[in-house]
């Protein structure tokens, strides 16, 4: 039995497998409408969010499964001080496989420990979110033909957005990868992700203050939310929020074929002129975040067709 | 000049950093077992001008110390048989310590669960850096101690 628990759990074959294997269900979804038939999965969100749950949710139904679970703290167990290792325990009689986020890094690790059916880690504070990563990589490959050879700039939240973290630590396997780093000095990227995994694996990277003066070099454009539940201070949150505005006039700088991905939610950082730019993919980002969780239910339930 | 007497089987921890004798006590769980033990502190020594020592007289499989490698790996320990110094072990970095150091990340997962056990996995033995095996919080020995 196998859990998720950061996008490095599978190597570069087996992460190749998990996304021809999300293709072909995006190509022929009908094939797969009743590989799950019979099987549950558990959603427990300790974390409110709406758009990873739905997308697990809406992922199982369409491979004919059921789903059940909770979303928030407070309408689970653990408002009357259950501990994830007694949850998971339960759960694991209910259903046949798991995605569970938690405010708390680590949790899901901690519950994949104790748990008889797979777990997925679907977000765990600002540690991993390896099913987002999978569907950044999965949108690359589809959109761009590759996963090898682009210049890629990430920007906003560099220092909390553990969707940077983990697309960073997963894409550094690839060939001829070059990241642009551009963020206030605020929320630059941490210090140990520069020294303990850029540099030692020879990855070039610069770092900027101004969006501007990279946009022309990017095949890829990946920006983020600065979220507000990652600070603890108010005040630092509303100096940083608004710091980079993605606009039409900023776009005319970028090249014909660059793409824009985000995680979202968007708040302000990407103007809503700016969605009907063929180059902005963060909506089609979600559907291919459907297919790769599609893919991973099968993976981790090790059901073939 | 003190004197303190040869012990028959057990171990003799030497060169310890001047101080942390009573810190190392605890840690290996002297204070639990029922071992006659010496604690020597502020000894005179040529190579660290001060340095502890501890004498512990057990059955030398009874005493696991391989989170000395994590706490001092510069410590001497000599393996007492029959009076006499048989082997002098080889301390280095243990892979994994439990419940030694406790995560200081106030969103790790063992902030809230108290009966987890806080585990710290060695990521980098050149830089001696250990990372939370939950939250991969950083931990490094060097800068610490």
């Amino acid at each position: 039995m196998r859990h998720l628990m950061s996008p490095l759990d599978f190597s570069v074959e087996e992460l190749y497998q998990l996304l021809d294997l999300a293709e072909d269900i995006r190509s022929a979804p009908e094939k797969y409408a009743h590989a799950c038939d019979g099987k549950i999965l558990a959603t427990c969100f300790y974390e409110p969010s709406t758009r990873t749950r739905l997308s697990f949710e809406s992922a199982m139904l369409r491979l004919g499964g059921n789903v059940l679970g909770f979303a928030s703290a407070d309408s689970s167990s653990a408002a009357k001080g259950e501990s994830v290792s007694d949850t998971i325990r339960m759960i694991s009689a209910y259903a046949d496989i798991c995605a569970m986020r938690h405010s708390k890094e680590g949790a899901p690790m901690v519950a994949a420990s104790k748990s008889s059916i797979p777990v997925i880690n679907a977000g765990d504070g600002g540690h991993q979110h390896p099913t987002q990563t999978l569907t950044d990589l999965l949108t690359i490959r589809s959109l761009k033909g590759r996963l090898t050879n682009l210049t890629i700039g990430l920007c906003g939240d560099l220092k909390f957005g553990r969707t940077v973290h983990s697309l960073i630590n997963a894409l550094l396997r690839y060939k001829g990868i070059r990241f642009v780093f551009i963020s206030p000095k605020e929320l630059r990227i941490p210090s140990y992700i520069q020294e303990d995994i850029l540099i030692k694996n020879n990855i070039p990277f610069q770092e900027v203050i101004r969006l501007e003066d990279v946009l022309p070099q990017l095949d890829l454009l990946y920006m983020t939310r600065v979220q507000r539940e990652r600070f603890f201070n108010e005040e630092d949150y509303v100096r940083l929020k608004d710091f980079y505005i993605l606009n039409k006039k900023k776009m005319e700088l970028a090249k014909k074929d660059m793409l824009i991905l985000h995680p979202l939610p968007r708040v302000n950082e990407i103007s809503v002129e700016v969605d009907s730019d063929p180059r902005a993919v963060y909506f089609q980002q979600v559907q291919y975040g459907l297919y790769v969780r599609m893919a991973l239910i099968l993976t981790l339930l090790e059901i073939s067709l | 000049m003190l004197n303190v007497g040869k012990i028959e089987e057990g171990f003799v921890l030497d060169h310890m950093k001047a101080g942390k004798s009573m810190e190392i006590y605890h840690y290996l769980g002297l204070d639990k077992l029922d071992y006659p033990v010496a604690i020597i502190k502020n000894v005179r020594s040529e190579k660290m001008k001060k340095k502890d020592i501890l004498k512990i007289e057990c059955k030398t499989d009874m005493l696991d110390l391989e989170v000395l490698g994590f706490i001092d790996h510069n410590i001497t320990v000599n393996v007492i048989q029959n009076g006499s110094i048989v082997s002098k072990k080889k301390l280095k970095l243990p892979n994994e310590i439990v419940n030694i150091i406790k995560c200081k990340n106030p969103r790790c997962i063992t902030s809230i669960e108290q009966e987890l056990e806080h585990v710290f996995l060695l990521t980098d033995a050149e830089k001696e850096v250990y990372r939370c095996k939950y939250c991969e919080e950083h931990y490094n020995y060097i800068k610490s101690s």
